[in-house]
């Protein structure tokens, strides 16, 4: 930037600057496409993003509806339609888990679910306001390293998991919504002194890992002993190649135990809903059997919870799992959050 | 003004929301183990970034300019090749190669060699910009070539070096895919956590809070080092080069030390990229969404790289020709929003939109202006030196001359500082086609771009699935960045 460039060759950038902005007039329009032809139904989607790919798809054949999916996380979704409040672009809300459709249900948000989706699904997964449904249950499992550890060395409970013989030992990601609502189920069943306690000794102890798979690869890695996810990250990868859990074993908690929580992916019409019918569609179409054994056959390995769908019969079978009884209206999610910052977890 | 008060957007939303929370909870939210565990993980980690940045930064402008380094051209280009690979493509690269590398030292590694072109880019133009016959009155004053280079080309430089120090600073602050994905936790990752809890909770916004103070404290260290001095100079000087050192039997050490960098910087994202594109076992080339990803890309940072360079040039336009308190403030509020990450820009934008204009909510538009708060200063930074290089004085001859402020302006400022405004814009279009978190939240429904599907795919570990995206990411960054190389190239 000297002072030899004020010969007439200087003005060449600001050419290719006007280059730049030709090309941005082009395109602006092409991103534009969406405002011109708005979608029959946009769905705020927390579920994997992966699964609700593959699912979506066939839902518009059959409708022939327009679908327009975001994505992103469950309570990071929820806060945020709850600040977007009535003026929400969003039709239907999918979750991972049901701490989420209790903070949108909380604040007002949501319609009731249609009929055909309470036929469907049993009670024990829709919440008492009947304002949103189950659609797939996940079980908590510990996944543990088999050349560090037998079934046997592991604890009758995930509270053990805040002894001191764990330092070091186990792994988990707190910041999931997932691990969220284990902790969720922990507060609902041993109340707020024995979390608060059980939430301490795990940051003793605990190995922080980002997400779940990479909870699995340590396990698996024999990076730590045991670690606390959901079950299907371990079958999806064993149906898969098993290079990331061949080394590692699940392990059940049973007894009711908080350990043995299933927790329950939810679906819900916002009550701002501009396409209410075709939300209603929706959320119909995915309880219902045919999305549901859609599901059940996908990659997911979720449970469905159509009792008409049945699942790969490698998955531990859904009447084996010894879940304690939590009412999925009552799982607390700001709560959580506030215990666990107390904690230092986040 | 405007330009500043929107600006100021983010930061009046942290303000805001930082008195509803109340001083008690406010106070325990900031005291408390994990704030300080992220202090200290924040500071070592820039502190130790922004030293090495700068040594690296200017011992390898002055190879490459000011010694008889073989191939000192190539050595230039590639020498700025990493800044076409994001930071975290190039965590990505590492951490899928060995796992090993993470935590500080990985943090540490991977930063230093993403980000010392922006140390290393200006203090090569200011080397270029040197008139050589300061250096040889000093040698003709018996000074030696080590106190020449301390006593009068260092000086020389340090605008560039400073102003290369805080952007890599505030990158620095900002930064979340890189280490978040070499997991080690800073206050914008930490941020970012807590928002996927909370999404505004008042832990979030503690913590947003303690990080502008942060960036405060090295905006005003950067401004009380700069000092108000005047570098521009008149007329062309010698247009010649300086005599280059020889580096007799260090040259090849020498040599072997560059390659060595450049292969740590480019050598392992390059093959990494190759490795997973080739062996990865969930490559896959999903060919449409690939197209729309770029496109979405493409016309995002575009549309963003001229909105912020047209809104950066009034703003350094009053810091470089109307220098006092009010403009320094306006130009300094800018920078604000560029430590703040991107999350924090996008919930402030999408509160505020929603409050104030709810047509506009998930709109483009909002997008784009959530980019021109973000990478404002990277765009002022760029014009305003631009600027301290145009006399004003060419200004005041033309105005002599009878031209209008207008005429003043198309004929003689902007061919002055059009390079600038070039390597401004460029410089955005590569920050925003990299820009994860603020896209994450404000992009309209169903756009996807480069850096959102990279970003899902790298952080469920599919590795392969992520390749093509990366690579595309550097391929789109390759313009902008022979753009800015260019710009720095000499012109005899």
């Amino acid at each position: 930037m000297t002072e030899s460039r004020t010969s007439p060759v200087s003005t060449k950038p600001l050419r290719r600057l006007a280059g730049i902005a030709a090309a941005a007039a082009l395109v602006a329009p092409l991103s534009a496409c969406s405002i011109l032809n708005p979608p029959d139904l946009v769905v705020y989607n927390a579920q994997h993003e992966e699964l609700l790919d593959e699912l979506v798809p066939l839902f518009e054949e059959e409708s022939g509806l327009d679908v327009e999916l975001r994505s992103g996380k469950d309570l990071e979704m929820a806060n945020q339609i709850v600040a977007e409040g009535t003026d929400s672009p969003a039709d239907v809300f999918l979750t991972e888990n049901s701490p989420a459709m209790s903070i949108v249900d909380n604040a007002d948000l949501f319609a009731p679910v249609p009929a055909g989706a309470l036929e469907t699904i049993p009670a024990a997964y829709v919440p008492s306001s009947k304002n949103w449904v189950g659609f797939l249950a996940r079980s908590t499992v510990v996944m543990y390293n088999t050349d560090s550890l037998t079934e046997a060395d592991l604890p009758q409970s995930i509270l053990d998991f805040a002894e001191p013989e764990w330092e070091g030992r186990v792994g988990f990601s707190p910041t999931g919504a997932d691990f969220q609502a284990i902790v969720s189920a922990v507060l609902e069943l041993e109340g707020e002194d024995a979390t608060r306690a059980w939430l301490e000794g795990l940051k003793a102890n605990g190995v922080i890992l980002q997400n779940n798979l990479v909870v699995m690869q340590e396990a698996n890695e024999g990076a730590i002993d045991a670690g606390i996810a959901y079950h299907y990250y371990w079958y999806r990868d064993q149906e898969e190649s098993g290079a990331d859990s061949d080394s590692s074993a699940l392990h059940f908690f049973g007894d009711q135990d908080p350990g043995a929580f299933l927790s329950v992916s939810g679906a819900g019409i916002l009550k701002s809903s501009e396409h209410a019918a075709a939300a209603e569609e929706f959320v119909e179409w995915l309880t219902g059997t045919e999305a549901q054994q859609a599901m059940a056959e996908s990659y997911a390995l979720e449970y469905p919870l159509n009792p008409e769908a049945t699942l790969n019969p490698d998955v531990k079978p859904f009447d084996e799992l010894e879940p304690p009884t939590v009412d999925v209206s009552s799982l607390n999610g700001p709560r959580v959050t506030e215990l666990m910052t107390e904690a230092g977890l986040l | 003004m405007v330009v500043a008060l929107l600006a100021l957007i983010p930061l009046v939303y942290v303000a805001v929301y930082t008195v509803i929370i109340g001083p008690v909870e406010l106070w325990q939210l900031v005291v408390r183990p994990r704030i300080l565990e992220l202090l200290r993980n924040t500071v070592t980690l820039a502190v130790a970034c922004m030293a090495a940045t700068a040594l690296l930064g200017v011992a390898l402008a002055v190879l490459v300019e000011r010694t008889d380094l073989p191939a000192r051209r190539l050595w230039h280009g590639l020498l700025v090749a990493p800044l076409a690979v994001p930071a975290f493509v190039n965590g990505y690269a590492w951490i899928s190669l060995d796992r090993s590398i993470q935590g500080f030292g990985g943090a540490f590694l991977v930063i230093t060699l993403s980000y010392y072109p922006l140390v290393y880019l200006p203090a090569v133009a200011a080397l270029r910009g040197l008139d050589p016959a300061l250096e040889e009155a000093s040698w003709s004053l018996g000074h030696s070539r080590w106190q020449t280079f301390a006593r009068v080309v260092l000086p020389q430089l340090r605008p560039a070096l400073l102003g290369g120090v805080l952007l890599v600073g505030l990158h620095l602050l900002a930064e979340f895919g890189a280490l978040a994905l070499l997991r080690f936790p800073t206050f914008t990752t930490a941020i970012y956590d807590q928002y996927g809890s909370t999404f505004n909770g008042s832990a979030a916004t503690a913590m947003a809070g303690v990080l502008v103070m942060l960036c405060l404290f090295l905006l005003l260290a950067e401004l009380r080092l700069r000092g108000s001095r005047h570098y521009a100079r008149i007329g062309h000087g010698a247009a010649r080069l300086s005599e280059p050192a020889r580096l007799r039997a260090l040259r090849w050490p020498l040599v072997a030390l560059v390659a060595g960098l450049v292969a740590l910087a480019v050598g392992v994202p390059a093959y990494a990229l190759v490795h997973w594109l080739v062996v990865g076992s969930s490559t896959e080339f999903p060919l449409g969404e690939l197209l729309a990803a770029t496109g979405s890309t493409v016309a995002l940072a575009g549309a963003g790289a001229i909105a912020t360079t047209l809104a950066a040039l009034p703003v350094a336009w009053l810091a470089v020709r109307h220098r006092n308190r009010v403009s320094t403030l306006v130009e300094r509020s800018t920078y604000i929003a560029n430590a703040l990450p991107g999350i924090v820009v996008g919930l402030a934008l999408v509160v505020a939109s929603l409050r104030l204009v709810p047509v506009i909510y998930q709109s483009a538009l909002l997008l784009v202006v959530a980019y021109a708060i973000l990478f404002l200063p990277r765009a002022v930074v760029t014009v305003r030196s631009g600027l301290e290089q145009a006399p004003i004085v060419l200004d005041h001859v033309a105005q002599s001359l009878g031209s209008g402020p207008i005429t003043t302006a198309r004929r003689v400022t902007l061919p002055l500082i059009a390079p600038s405004l070039g390597a401004g814009a460029a410089l955005v279009f590569l920050a925003i086609s990299t820009e994860l978190t603020a896209t994450l939240m404000l992009s309209p429904i169903g756009t996807r771009t480069l850096a959102t599907e990279f970003w899902s795919a790298s952080s469920e570990l599919r590795y392969g699935a992520a390749a093509p995206y990366a690579l595309l990411l550097v391929l789109i960054s390759v313009p902008a960045t022979l753009l800015l190389m260019r710009q720095e190239r000499l012109t005899p």
